[in-house]
């Protein structure tokens, strides 16, 4: 498996990836703010697709728009990144309309955008669009892949550096801000992290399927594991052996496609651990 | 666009252009089709936002990705697929929302990881059906212009079905949104109710769909209810503004990209989005009055409410 060389550019790329997915996942599930990861997976399209009609690379525009909705939704949202957590559960909910209002605006700008590139230019933008909707992990250049990885470790190590104060920020706001944690600056740095795990999970397993290594490896550690960095670290492993197993069964069964076998094994890790425990 | 629209041209005079918009069969039966999803998902959506379901919502609607190309798969309608994955969806999701036990954040977790199968299924579907991937554009978005005669008479079917229920269930499925413990403790069958509701929510996202493709049903679902909710508390006001919303947003949308190139789901999601900005600013600019002053029954209503 390992003599070829898109397979070894997907384990190097995937890896990483799915480590920062389920290790931000973790404090995403903590936070209740599955649905806002969702959204930015979402946006991803628009932006590569706004990159794309503006003639740059696609990964600005895919960073841009992760990170500046990231920022848009904090903007418009009141609870969710006040640091609210799962102690005010009803705020975190309201806002999951502000949520959805907010991205399926930009969905609808995804559309005009993608509408602009096959007004201009014949054919492949269909393709195009199918390949960032969904992941094209085995579509992977060396270059590309090595990025993927350094930027996926980095956001990785930011959330470890992170870790401690936005735990105290999630699981007791209040306290937290009168202990003097910036809970607000750390809410809004948390979403635009999420914003760059998105923006490059999107590359990896796509938009629309980034939500299963992001909420569904951690939702099982939240479920097994019980202390808070246990959890952390088995959310990343977790992640991380659906991502292997996704892509080993992809390579042996060639009608399956890779995406689709990576969130199988990450959400039937899930639902085993609702099982067992 | 179709290709016998040879190049509407938009002009000052309204009554020549709606004439004109009218002129064609496919545009009167777009027109009708949107304004009775628009009715649905305003009365529907109102309820979802009030129930805090949209990420349930959300997930239903992405249920129809491998609804439709599950059925392309062993080639029947899409329409019939569509359905029955939302139901089947609202049955999964049903499991994980609701019940008071678990947090918030593990709830939408399970309905994340519904979703993500779901779509992975969905593209697994794409896949093996041979990866005709210029139709997976018109699911995603939406195909308002081919809508044939029978499938206006299926939505208006399904939308007087969906109605006839929610007048059954609105008295104790408001009750539940508004205060399950108490509601609960009162006898209601709570936790029936949600899952009767996700379905209706799931109806709902099917039909909606049809409309404006699968990314872009909250442009409908969502957009107007929230609008009509940062406007007014009165629950009755805000539900028809919800419905009111929703119609302008289609007629305007549709209007529009008759005499555009573009796709229609990009006028419906920009021109709703606006509303909800301005009310956003509306309701900052001038602060709603205490909600006890608006229940009463003389009360005017706040201003901005027309806008």
């Amino acid at each position: 498996m390992f003599t070829q060389e898109f397979m070894r550019n997907a384990w190097l790329a995937g890896t990483f990836v799915a480590l920062a997915c389920g290790v931000s996942g973790w404090f995403v599930v903590l936070r209740g703010q599955v649905f806002a990861g969702d959204a930015l997976s979402h946006v991803a399209f628009p932006g590569a697709l706004a990159a794309a009609a503006a003639g740059v690379d696609e990964r600005i525009g895919l960073f841009f728009a992760t990170i500046a909705v990231g920022a848009g939704i904090g903007a418009l949202a009141r609870g969710a990144l006040a640091g609210a957590g799962a102690r005010a559960a009803g705020a975190t909910a309201a806002d999951d309309a502000v949520i959805g209002t907010v991205f399926t605006f930009i969905l609808g700008l995804g559309v005009f955008f993608l509408a602009r590139l096959s007004t201009s230019s014949a054919g492949g933008s269909g393709i195009q669009g199918a390949h960032t909707l969904f992941g094209s992990i085995f579509g992977l250049g060396a270059g590309e892949a090595r990025l993927a990885a350094v930027i996926a470790l980095a956001a990785t190590l930011l959330t470890a550096v992170i870790a401690r104060p936005l735990l105290f920020a999630s699981v007791a706001p209040d306290v937290a801000a009168a202990r003097g944690v910036p809970t607000r600056l750390l809410g809004v740095g948390f979403v635009a992290l999420l914003g760059v795990v998105a923006a490059e999970g999107t590359q990896v397993v796509g938009a629309l399927l980034l939500l299963g290594l992001l909420a569904a490896p951690a939702a099982a550690a939240h479920r097994i594991a019980g202390s808070p960095f246990a959890g952390v670290a088995l959310a990343g492993a977790l992640a991380v052996a659906a991502m292997w197993g996704g892509l080993a069964l992809a390579y042996a069964v060639p009608s399956l496609p890779p995406s689709t076998a990576i969130v199988a094994i990450a959400v039937g890790i899930y639902y085993a651990s609702r099982i067992l425990t | 666009m179709p290709a016998e629209v040879t190049n509407p041209k938009l002009s000052w005079n309204v009554a020549r252009d709606v004439s004109q918009v009218l002129e064609y069969h496919f545009m009167v039966n777009a027109l009708l089709a949107g304004s009775i999803v628009a009715v649905m998902a305003g009365l529907v959506g109102w309820l979802m936002v009030l129930r805090r379901e949209t990420f349930a919502g959300h997930t239903l609607s992405e249920m129809a990705f491998p609804g439709a190309s599950g059925a392309a798969l062993i080639g029947v309608p899409a329409t019939w697929g569509y359905f029955v994955l939302c139901g089947a969806g609202a049955f999964a999701i049903g499991r994980f929302s609701g019940s008071q036990r678990r947090s918030w954040g593990e709830q939408s977790a399970g309905i994340g990881s519904v979703q993500a199968l779901a779509l992975a299924a969905g593209f697994l579907f794409v896949s093996l059906y041979g990866g005709v991937l210029g139709g997976l554009e018109s699911l995603l978005f939406g195909d308002l212009f081919g809508i044939s005669d029978g499938q206006v008479l299926v939505l208006l079917a399904v939308a007087a079905g969906t109605l006839a229920v929610l007048c059954v269930l609105a008295r104790p499925l408001l009750f539940a949104s508004v205060d399950a413990d108490v509601a609960g403790a009162r006898g209601v069958p709570v936790r029936a109710l949600s899952i009767a509701f996700l379905l209706l929510l799931g109806l709902a996202v099917g039909a909606t769909s049809q409309i404006t493709g699968v990314l872009l049903v909250f442009s409908l679902l969502v957009t107007p209810a929230a609008t009509a909710q940062v406007l007014t508390a009165r629950p009755a006001l805000s539900l028809a503004l919800s419905v009111v919303l929703g119609l302008l947003v289609v007629w305007l949308g549709l209007g529009i990209a008759y005499f555009s190139v573009y796709p229609a789901g990009f006028f419906i999601a920009t021109i709703s989005f606006a509303i909800y900005v301005l009310a956003r600013v509306l309701a900052h600019l001038w602060p709603r009055r205490s909600v006890d002053r608006l229940a009463q029954p003389d009360a005017a209503p706040p201003r901005g409410v027309i806008a």
